[in-house]
């Protein structure tokens, strides 16, 4: 893909589904499916005459979000209509924010390997989600409402990403952010994160934006990355030919790596904001403002840097270890119980996100836990067990769900350091190889290691190494 | 022995406590006079003759218990939702539809033993002066049947002056209470915007609307706002606020307070009985002890101006629901925008399409700056010079409408006209203040003409107080309609 001799210049646009518990305007379940049209009510469904009342704990997570992305909060912000017919839409307008939303002025530092990228934040703001629509074969189609009124936060950065792998980055970031507030689970694919995004070239040096194209809903990381990449390369063409832009808002169509186009903006709309007047403005008072401040968890980049700090790990062991807040928290629970965060941290990259990995599990139900781990750490560094073994152990608690304890029992695992055992396994291996044995006495002193290997095959890799290599140094003097 | 129909909600309340009467014989009282009257004046859409008499039944057993609306048959105006009877808006697209919730206001009104009779018309959507505008029939005036009720309240107010209920609800928009309750000889309030929930009023202009009652007198809407009003987690707008006073204020007199006359006066339009009947208020007024001065009001014409650039511009919003897919009536179309446009072009009536129009165009991106920025500009310079009154004066007066009910027909195609009977009703409206028409006389055609009070925001013990010198001056609360009822004009 190429931009050609333009710059690309993108802006995103980014819907986050809050975790509440209730929707943003009734008391009707938040909760993702359910029996179709199972969670309305009249003010979810538009009902005439039924009023909206602002669910507080949503303004929290906003408020939340906006103040993790270094946003102002504003202590009065307005909600607004916006009109426009669409059936999935009940009152016709969907209420969000407009010219004052809940939070301006943020930004966000890309965790980039070069130099760090700055990409401001324009707004997060509130607003509640459509229905579903659900087209039939034979042509007729159906509502579900159950989504309806599900509160979303809306992200909006300034047009500061130059290239579709920073977009991603970005959106993969703010992924991280919102699980790491728990205020949303992040799934693109379900739909629980949104992403539209804009995009614009121009010549270099220009400061003009050039004319933008609009991509909504692209529900992957890899579909982000390859709808941006294809929409540049089809701009520097029509540039190239001297063609103009068309503004124009489409879909992505990944599986034919294509977008296709919604409205033109002939066709835009006009969506006639204006104050919702069926809601008093939104005023953040001290104490929720303060209770925000203190739902404020450490953040990833803090975090990460507390690890470098605090257990003196790798830049990179960081940021793996951090990537999800339930891993870092994982981590951080086996370091303090085994007393050793380096193994710790080892354990956890090589093996338990090797098993996520292959399971496509999550680590909230994995089932070796923290406690368990910590012991195996243990029993290894005690020298109860080899760390050859450890691995062994390790697989037997994951599949059988055991104690590492009891793992160590029954495969028999339980490292042998007795000088007696070892001392008359080393007499019969060494009995057995009297060449070998004369070679070593001659200076061949490599032949240390076969030695060890045998002893070592003989136990069955349950003899203490290094027990093994003293008592065989001994005999062979 | 009374005549039951022709009772105040108070007076029915005392003839309860003493046992001289059940809520079922009133009811029926009252549904042998709907019966009577109803081909003539069509006050309703909907009547739950079944359901209403089954809950006066129980009120029978149960006896008062404190209730404060204890047997009182009341009418809704059919925009405010009651799950056990239609709610149509008098739209044709909302012809068959059943809401599953009832408004706050009903269920106050039957948490306080209240006993809804049934829905009564109004202009489509509330929109409109003449209840002519209803998809259904047209409601004429008791007084005159070749008159109009007014509007949008036309159905309540009739019913009431009719006597064929003591009390109905109705929506207040730019006027919609006020100027039909003076069309009829009744009174009516419209309180402090959010004095009484919206929850389950469907919307005309939701910064505007409020729901009020209509009642033969000053003391029954006052018992009535109290039962209504009340903050409601339901609606984020409603507000709070002491209420329990106002029963008593009616009667308190005005001695000491400080009335606004307003200064426009002269310049004004309009009747010259209601002109002679205004001057005679203004002399109770003053007979009663309270000062006055001229109060420059805001300028009328702006107010009107502004009422109908945001009233349509959220009405156009409000109503943007109403599209077929979800409830109502839909029209068979091969595409989604055909059944938009086919649903909606014959759903609504021109009216409610004419404001449709209107709202959309002053809200689009060309001319939001133009019409619908400066409304909420000028509708803040029109708060402001009320403020300005009322750090003077407790409360001011002036007509309800500068006429007397018009002609049936002789507006409905002259649009402006028909608005322009508002002028008065909508700077209050615009204003959020408390108002109230209460009725001081007739016209020498016989037709009833009201004043009306207006007090500051949160103040509507004033009005009553107010309200209720005007009714003690002019005693007009004990007169009737004449429509083709022997018992005629006078007392009882």
């Amino acid at each position: 893909m190429s931009a050609g001799r333009y710059e690309t210049v993108i802006g995103l646009e980014i819907h986050v589904q809050l975790l509440t518990s209730t929707k943003l305007f009734c008391a009707c379940p938040a909760e993702f499916g359910g029996e179709p049209n199972s969670r309305i009510c009249p003010v979810c469904l538009g009902l005439p005459g039924a009023l909206p009342a602002v669910n507080r704990e949503a303004v929290k997570m906003a408020v939340l979000l906006g103040t993790a992305l270094g946003c102002d909060v504003r202590s009065r912000s307005v909600f607004a209509r916006k009109n426009y017919f669409y059936p999935d839409c009940p009152r016709n307008y969907q209420i969000s924010m407009f010219d004052k939303p809940l939070c301006e002025n943020g930004v966000v530092e890309l965790d980039s390997d070069d130099a760090p990228v700055r990409i401001r934040i324009e707004r997060v703001h509130l607003e509640d989600d459509s229905g579903k629509l659900i087209h039939e074969s034979d042509g007729g189609s159906l509502v579900d409402f159950n989504r309806c009124g599900v509160p979303l936060a809306e992200i909006v950065t300034m047009p500061d990403l130059r290239t579709p792998a920073e977009a991603r980055m970005l959106v993969k970031q703010l992924r991280q952010l919102v699980r790491y507030l728990g205020i949303c689970d992040g799934n693109l694919e379900e739909g629980s994160m949104r992403c539209d995004v804009n995009v614009s070239l121009r010549n270099p040096g220009e400061t003009e934006l050039g004319t933008k194209t609009e991509i909504k809903n692209l529900n992957s990381f890899k579909a982000i990355e390859s709808g941006l990449e294809a929409e540049i390369v089809r701009q520097a063409a029509l540039l190239d030919a001297g063609k103009e832009i068309e503004q124009v808002t489409s879909l992505w169509d990944s599986q034919h790596r294509e977008s296709v186009v919604m409205r033109s903006k002939e066709k835009a709309h006009d969506y006639r904001y204006f104050r919702e007047p069926d809601l008093e403005d939104l005023v953040l008072d001290e104490g929720l403002l303060k209770k925000v401040e203190s739902l404020m968890p450490e953040l990833p980049r803090e975090r990460r840097g507390r690890f470098v700090d605090q257990y003196g790990l790798s830049d990179y062991d960081s940021v793996v270890l951090t990537s999800e807040k339930e891993i870092a928290d994982y981590f951080e629970e086996v370091a303090r119980l085994s007393g050793d965060p380096r193994s710790s941290s080892n354990w956890i990259m090589r093996e338990v996100m090797g098993e996520l990995n292959n399971t496509g599990k999550d680590i909230r139900s994995f089932g070796v836990s923290p406690e368990g781990l910590s012991e195996l750490i243990k029993e290894i560094a005690s020298g109860r067990i080899s760390a050859t073994a450890g691995g062994e152990v390790f697989g037997e608690m994951v599949r059988s769900d055991v104690e590492p304890g009891d793992a160590i029992a029954s495969l028999g695992l339980e490292q042998v350091s007795g000088e007696d055992e070892i001392s008359e396994m080393v007499g019969t291996v060494l009995e057995a190889a009297p060449d070998e044995v004369r070679r070593y006495r001659e200076g061949e002193r490599k032949l240390l290691g076969y030695f060890v290997g045998q002893v070592m095959k003989m136990s069955g890799g349950r003899a203490n190494p290094s027990k093994v290599n003293e008592i065989l140094k001994e005999r062979l003097h | 022995m009374h005549d039951l129909t022709s009772l105040t909600a108070i007076e029915l309340l005392g003839l309860y406590e003493r046992g001289e009467t059940i809520p079922s014989k009133v009811l029926r009282a009252c549904l042998d006079g709907i019966e009577s009257k109803e081909a003539v004046v069509g006050a309703f859409l909907h009547v739950d003759a079944e359901g209403a008499m089954a809950r006066a039944s129980k009120l029978d057993a149960e006896g008062i218990g404190g209730r404060p609306l204890f047997g009182v048959p009341v009418a809704v105006k059919d925009n405010i939702c009651t799950s056990t009877m239609p709610t149509t808006c008098a739209s044709r697209i909302l012809g068959s539809y059943r809401p599953p919730y009832d408004a706050t206001v009903v269920r106050r009104l039957e948490d306080a033993g209240a006993v809804i009779v049934g829905k009564t018309n109004l202009d489509e959507f509330a929109m409109g002066s003449s209840t002519e505008n209803s998809a259904f029939h047209t409601t004429r005036n008791p007084w005159d049947e070749s008159r109009a009720p007014g509007g949008s309240s036309g159905g309540s107010a009739a019913a009431v002056a009719a006597c064929m209920v003591p009390v109905a609800l109705g929506s207040d928009t730019g006027g919609s209470i006020r100027q039909p309750a003076s069309f009829c000889g009744v009174t009516g309030i419209k309180g402090t915007y959010g004095r009484v929930s919206r929850y389950g009023l469907i919307a005309f202009a939701s910064s505007l609307d409020q729901i009020g009652p209509i009642a033969r007198d000053v003391e029954d809407c006052a018992l009535v706002m109290g039962v209504l009003s009340g903050e409601d987690p339901l609606d984020a707008t409603s507000i709070a606020g002491d209420t329990e006073f106002w029963k008593d204020s009616s009667g308190g007199g005005i001695d000491g307070l400080r009335v606004g006359l307003p200064l426009e006066n002269s310049k004004w339009e309009m009747d010259l009985d209601v002109r002679e009947l205004f001057d005679q208020a203004v002399n109770a007024i003053i007979e009663s002890g309270c000062t006055t001065g001229g109060a420059r009001l805001p300028e009328m014409d702006k107010s009107i101006a502004c009422y109908y650039i945001i009233a349509n511009a959220e009405a156009s919003s409000n109503l943007a629901r109403y599209d077929g897919v979800r409830y109502g009536m839909r029209s068979d179309a091969d595409t989604l925008t055909r059944m938009y446009e086919e649903t909606r072009g014959e759903g609504f009536g021109a009216e409610v399409k004419r404001r449709i129009l209107l709202g959309t165009y002053v809200l689009s991106s060309g001319y939001y700056d133009l019409y619908y920025s400066r409304a909420l500009h000028a509708r803040e310079e029109i708060k402001r010079d009320f403020r300005k009154i009322f750090e003077q004066y407790d409360a001011i007066i002036l007509p309800t409408t500068p006429e007397p009910a018009f002609e049936l027909g002789e507006r409905l195609d002259d649009p402006l006209s028909m608005y322009m009977s508002d002028i008065f009703t909508t700077p209050a409206s615009i204003a959020g203040l408390p108002a109230i028409s209460v009725p001081v006389g007739v016209t020498v055609d016989g037709l009833p003409v009201g004043m009306q009070v207006i007090a500051a925001e949160g103040r509507e013990d004033m009005v009553f107080r107010v309200a209720g010198t005007l009714q003690r001056s002019f005693g007009f609360n004990k007169r009737y309609y004449s429509l083709s009822d022997e018992s005629g004009e006078g007392d009882r």
